[in-house]
């Protein structure tokens, strides 16, 4: 039983979701934002037990002094502080507000910007020519970089010999242009098709029952 | 001025006596709008030639045939749509059109009516969405089932599926832990679920192996899961009593919060393996990068297109899309798993053939078979 029931929910749950994409009606509508609410419920209390969680992790790092101990220190202190000032001047609160404008949104501008220089090191690495795919791999950032700059599209005016730029006055930035439209959208559908064909696969096997990798052998 | 004291005397008149015919808005039609649950109604009208005279069209609405007629909205003129999107299903409407001119002149359309609002229980506009699924459905179970009668199945070498092996592996030679990073999606994507599937071969062998995998969530109730089917797993090793519960804890829902977190992670733990399976958006460089300096083996997994070109600079083995979802078929060899991977390669070749008829078919004009995907 203990493994009949998750299969029965399951196999009912996955076809009823795929049975009402395809109905209008307002029956299967009701059921269907009844089962996102349930779903939301049940998020809910996860959270509950997620912070539980992460409390636990903290608080034992303190109590063993474990090194870095004093950033738990500050997770206890930016969790006490953030929910109470949540929870007694609501989420539009001055104090709420304030930390998020002032902490929250800085501290993720922070970390988004360390992209530009992860980006920087990585490029360096995927685009050493010491392959064809490497080189030709190189050979397509160039173009897209020097298409994406309004300098490309200034060197090309200024280099090119008169003729051709009244011919193609921005030639970089429409090479680049196809690059991205016609090679790069071809790959990445192709990659989008396998993989909703991937999805639907895996659905499939999880409301048959044949993907029980999730559960337990012992417990079949 | 007389026109316009005959339109106020009109537009007063309009509520008790509404029906004040003339032919300048002809044809008004009400249809109840098809695919739908019941909700509206579509009215459609011819429009007038001498438009640019038109200020603007004023719809009329009413439950019973005289009198009560309410205004409900206006349209632009050169419009010959307006959707009543404020009805009751299984309830009559009649309708009527005012059109206004740019000399104040009103002129009513005929009146029309009940136009009764229904749900319908076929969405038919889905009709090709639906065939799709069915075909490539009956596809899969037919390859799943058929691999059944034990015919040996022959499954390309996918490098980053045999890398997983080989860093569990190092992890255990080096006594180190293991981070298992299942992206920021929630339970609703598929990539987070394909994940799971792989997270149930990797913490079997970890747990074989008694090496310590660590799982930071950014999801709470995908953290709850995973917790599950690592004890599972443990449980399946005959392990139970290596299972550790906070290794599997929750960090934060913001994205590069738990970033920071993970990244964290890598730098004190330094795990010797790193595997990144799952849906990834903008942190996935962040983590991928760390992991890339600290010297780690990384095996990263995603369907998300944006964050692939990320992964395969900086990790060791990537797997692109359909790959993460052929994963678990793969390492576990079942037969009725891999039955659903020829199953995907049928779909895939149903796929490019229909690309190239399509393509065919609209360079000779026919483009009834490209609308059908429309």
């Amino acid at each position: 039983m203990k493994r009949q029931i998750p299969l029965i929910i399951s196999f009912v749950c996955g076809i009823f979701m795929l049975i009402q994409f395809f109905i209008p009606h307002p029956g299967f509508i009701s059921v269907y934002r009844g089962i996102l609410n349930w779903a939301r419920i049940i998020g809910v209390f996860a959270l509950i037990i997620g912070i539980g969680t992460l409390v636990r992790l903290h608080f034992r790092r303190i109590t063993r002094r474990s090194p870095g101990w004093f950033y738990s220190v500050v997770v206890f202190a930016g969790l006490i502080v953030t929910a109470s000032a949540g929870i007694i001047g609501g989420t539009r609160g001055k104090l709420f507000v304030w930390i998020f404008q002032n902490i929250n949104i800085p501290l993720d501008a922070t970390m988004f910007s360390l992209l530009a220089f992860f980006m920087a090191s990585a490029a360096y690495r995927a685009f050493r020519a010491r392959t064809l795919d490497a080189t030709l791999l190189l050979i397509a950032a160039v173009i897209v970089m020097f298409g994406r700059v309004p300098i490309g599209d200034f060197l090309w005016q200024a280099v090119a010999p008169q003729s051709w730029v009244d011919k193609v006055p921005f030639l970089p930035e429409q090479v680049a242009e196809w690059v991205m439209s016609g090679p790069n959208m071809a790959a990445r559908r192709g990659i989008m098709i396998g993989a909703a064909l991937g999805a639907i696969s895996t659905s499939l096997k999880i409301i048959l029952g044949i993907e029980r990798s999730h559960f337990a052998s012992s417990s079949q | 001025m007389n026109r316009k004291i005959l339109a106020i005397i009109i537009l007063f008149f309009i509520p008790i006596l509404p029906i004040i015919s003339t032919a300048e808005t002809a044809n008004l039609r009400g249809i109840d709008t098809p695919n739908d649950n019941g909700g509206s109604i579509i009215l459609e009208w011819e429009v007038d030639t001498e438009f640019p005279r038109i200020k603007s069209y004023r719809i009329f609405r009413s439950e019973v045939t005289i009198g009560d007629m309410k205004p409900i909205g206006n349209a632009e003129p050169g419009v010959n749509r307006y959707i009543d999107n404020k009805v009751t299903r299984g309830k009559g409407y009649y309708y009527i059109i005012q059109t206004i001119y740019n000399d104040g002149v009103v002129a009513n359309s005929p009146m029309i009516g009940p136009v009764v609002p229904k749900a319908q229980w076929f969405d038919k506009s889905l009709l090709p969405t639906a065939g799709g699924v069915l075909i490539i459905s009956g596809i899969l179970i037919f390859f799943i089932y058929h691999a059944k009668s034990g015919k040996k199945l022959t499954i390309r070498r996918i490098p980053g599926l045999e890398a997983i092996d080989e860093a569990i592996g190092r992890a255990t030679e080096m006594g180190k832990s293991i981070l298992y990073v299942s992206g920021i999606g929630g339970i609703r994507s598929m990539a987070t679920i394909a994940s799971m599937n792989i997270l149930s071969r990797i913490s079997r062998m970890a747990a074989e192996y008694e090496t310590p995998l660590l799982v930071p969530c950014s999801d709470p109730v995908v953290m709850n899961i995973e917790r599950e089917i690592i004890r599972n797993a443990h449980m399946d090793a005959g392990r139970p009593d290596t299972y550790r519960q906070e290794n599997v804890f929750f960090i934060t829902e913001e994205q590069f919060a738990y970033a920071a977190a993970v990244d964290g992670m890598i730098i004190r733990e330094k795990p010797a393996a790193i595997f990144y399976m799952g849906a990834f958006m903008a942190e996935s460089l962040i983590l991928a990068e760390v992991g890339n300096v600290s010297g780690t083996i990384q095996v990263a997994g995603t369907d998300s297109i944006t964050q692939l070109p990320f992964f395969i600079a900086s990790c060791d083995y990537t797997l692109m899309g359909e790959e993460l979802y052929a994963a678990s078929a793969y390492l576990s060899k079942d037969p009725l798993l891999l039955g659903s991977l020829k199953g995907q390669d049928i779909g895939k070749l149903i796929v490019i053939a229909c690309i190239i008829i399509g393509v065919i078919l609209q360079l000779l004009g026919y483009q009834w078979f490209t609308n059908l995907f429309r």
